[in-house]
């Protein structure tokens, strides 16, 4: 027997009804696959692409990626832009915790880690990366946290997947792929993180 | 990339002693503190997390580097603060320790830093009141935040805490920093000795899990770490003490006594120093002392605690 096609995985759910009685019925969700393995190394490759474009010339430059998932994106990006002939590009990671502005309903779970920028910020040319762009509001606080740091020459936003959905006025520079409707989820796997490399929407 | 966070998370909304703490949930502040160490650094030494928040250093005892180190923490997380001392204040009228308590959280207070010279009065005040109680010195019993920024300087220098040798020499019997350090360090895995006069290091710390010992000389050789206690001056005209001198010959760290010592041994100090007493300056100033390193980590050390606890809150 043939396993089951990917985008159209049947998910049991646990259903409460209003009047409290529990029932277990096997709804047909359709979870789809947007980018496979393929599509996230072509997806990547193509932002690089779009990023060398648009770095300057004649100004230290720096990937930052925002932990967790913007984090690895990042790394990869960098070797991308290395393969392309990009010399003397800054590494760094990025650690929002501090700056959310959802700390107190996040609570106990906070988990901060570290900020790991090793280069000078300032006057420098940053690419943020992150997996997603949703609400807006991690972008805003990976701004915060990074002109607390100093004063880049200019903050560009580059991310996987535009989800739509901005409750702030941010918009990325560069966007792999879009989602039509705000309401599905999206989730960004990657290898390093999640054993493998796909974007999925629920 | 960073090492991985501790899957353990920090619920509890104050910090009244180590001895009450899990290795995990210890880890769990000294990784915290990890990720506040670069504030210090930066341009702008400052981050929005207790923003809107205000503390208060409530000291019944005097203290200026505890005060300023827990002061500077809080400022560094955006919190407001507030000094609070004895002196001159209604307590000095009469009034209890938990009305005081209630009178300043009915301003609006989040968290309450706490010093007192008696043993556990912050865990009296924590069932007080409901905003966060951090203890900063209790009597003879706890000082965590001191602990913790012992526990933080060995695991920098060192790379664990687990298997290593320490050594706390002086006045334990009258010392919280030496009561914390003793609950930290075995609760992660090291192993605990103090080292001072009979009267002043008794056997019955044994039955707490630590070496005891009289001489100095016989073991300065197996630490990875000696830890100077401060002598207390007030505490030396009392018959418990034997003279300065004989303190200092028979037990103070000097350059002579630090040849026989590993070549790696840290010694450290929580301050302030008797120069020349306890310490020699040629130690305490030397390539192996982590003094003023632990300053420096107490602030990151500080600003974790108060984030942990205020987040256990509900932020």
């Amino acid at each position: 027997m043939n396993a089951p096609p990917r985008a159209a995985v049947v998910h049991a759910v646990l259903d409460t009804e209003p009047t409290g009685s529990v029932c277990c019925s096997l709804v047909s969700k359709t979870m789809s696959i947007l980018l496979d393995q393929k599509g996230v190394a072509a997806t990547l490759e193509r932002l690089s692409g779009e990023v060398r474009a648009a770095l300057p010339p004649d100004a230290p430059a720096a990937i930052v990626g925002i932990r967790s998932r913007g984090e690895v994106l990042a790394q990869r990006m960098q070797a991308a832009l290395q393969r392309r002939g990009c010399k003397n590009l800054a590494h760094g990671s990025l650690d929002i915790t501090l700056y959310r502005d959802d700390l107190a309903e996040i609570g106990p779970a906070a988990q901060v880690r570290r900020t790991e920028i090793e280069f000078d910020v300032q006057d420098c040319f940053i690419v943020l990366v992150d997996d997603v762009l949703f609400t807006g509001r991690s972008a805003r606080a990976a701004i915060d946290a990074l002109v607390d740091l100093g004063r880049p020459r200019a903050i560009r936003l580059a991310v996987m997947v535009d989800r739509g959905g901005r409750e702030l006025p941010i918009q990325a520079d560069f966007v792999g792929v879009r989602t039509p409707d705000p309401k599905r989820h999206v989730t960004v796997k990657l290898v390093e993180t999640d054993g493998e490399d796909c974007v999925e929407v629920v | 990339m960073a090492a991985p966070a501790a899957e353990t998370t920090w619920t509890r909304k104050h910090l009244l002693d180590l001895e009450s703490l899990s290795a995990d949930e210890i880890g769990v502040i000294l990784d915290t503190a990890e990720a506040f160490k670069d504030v210090s650094t930066r341009s702008v030494k400052k981050v929005p997390a207790l923003r809107g928040r205000v503390v208060v250093n409530l000291f019944f005892e005097e203290s200026t580097r505890t005060r300023t180190s827990f002061t500077l923490a809080a400022q560094r997380l955006s919190a407001d603060v507030i000094d609070f001392s004895a002196k001159g204040s209604s307590v000095a009228k009469g009034e209890t320790l938990g009305d005081t308590a209630r009178n300043i959280e009915a301003m609006g207070v989040d968290l309450i830093v706490c010093r007192h010279p008696a043993s556990g009065a912050p865990h009296l005040l924590s069932r007080c009141v409901n905003c966060c109680v951090i203890n900063a010195g209790d009597g003879r019993h706890e000082h965590p935040t001191q602990a913790l920024l012992d526990l933080f300087t060995i695991r920098q220098h060192k790379g664990r805490i687990e298997g290593l040798k320490v050594a706390i020499v002086g006045d334990v019997a009258n010392s919280r920093v030496a009561r914390s350090n003793l609950w930290g360090l075995t609760k992660l895995g090291a192993e605990v000795t103090f080292v001072g006069p009979t009267t002043l290091v008794p056997r019955t710390f044994e039955q707490f899990g630590a070496r005891v010992c009289h001489d100095i000389d016989a073991v300065i050789g197996e630490f990875d770490v000696i830890n100077m206690l401060r002598i207390q001056m007030e505490r030396v005209t009392s018959n418990v003490f034997p003279s300065v001198q004989e303190y200092t010959r028979l037990f103070g760290l000097n350059g002579q006594r630090m040849r026989r010592a590993k070549p790696d041994v840290l010694v450290m100090h929580p301050g302030p120093m008797n120069r020349g007493i306890e310490i020699t300056t040629e130690v305490a100033d030397g390539a192996r002392s982590a003094i003023l390193q632990q300053v420096t980590n107490g602030l990151a050390v500080r600003m974790a605690v108060l984030f942990l606890c205020n987040q256990a809150a509900g932020g």
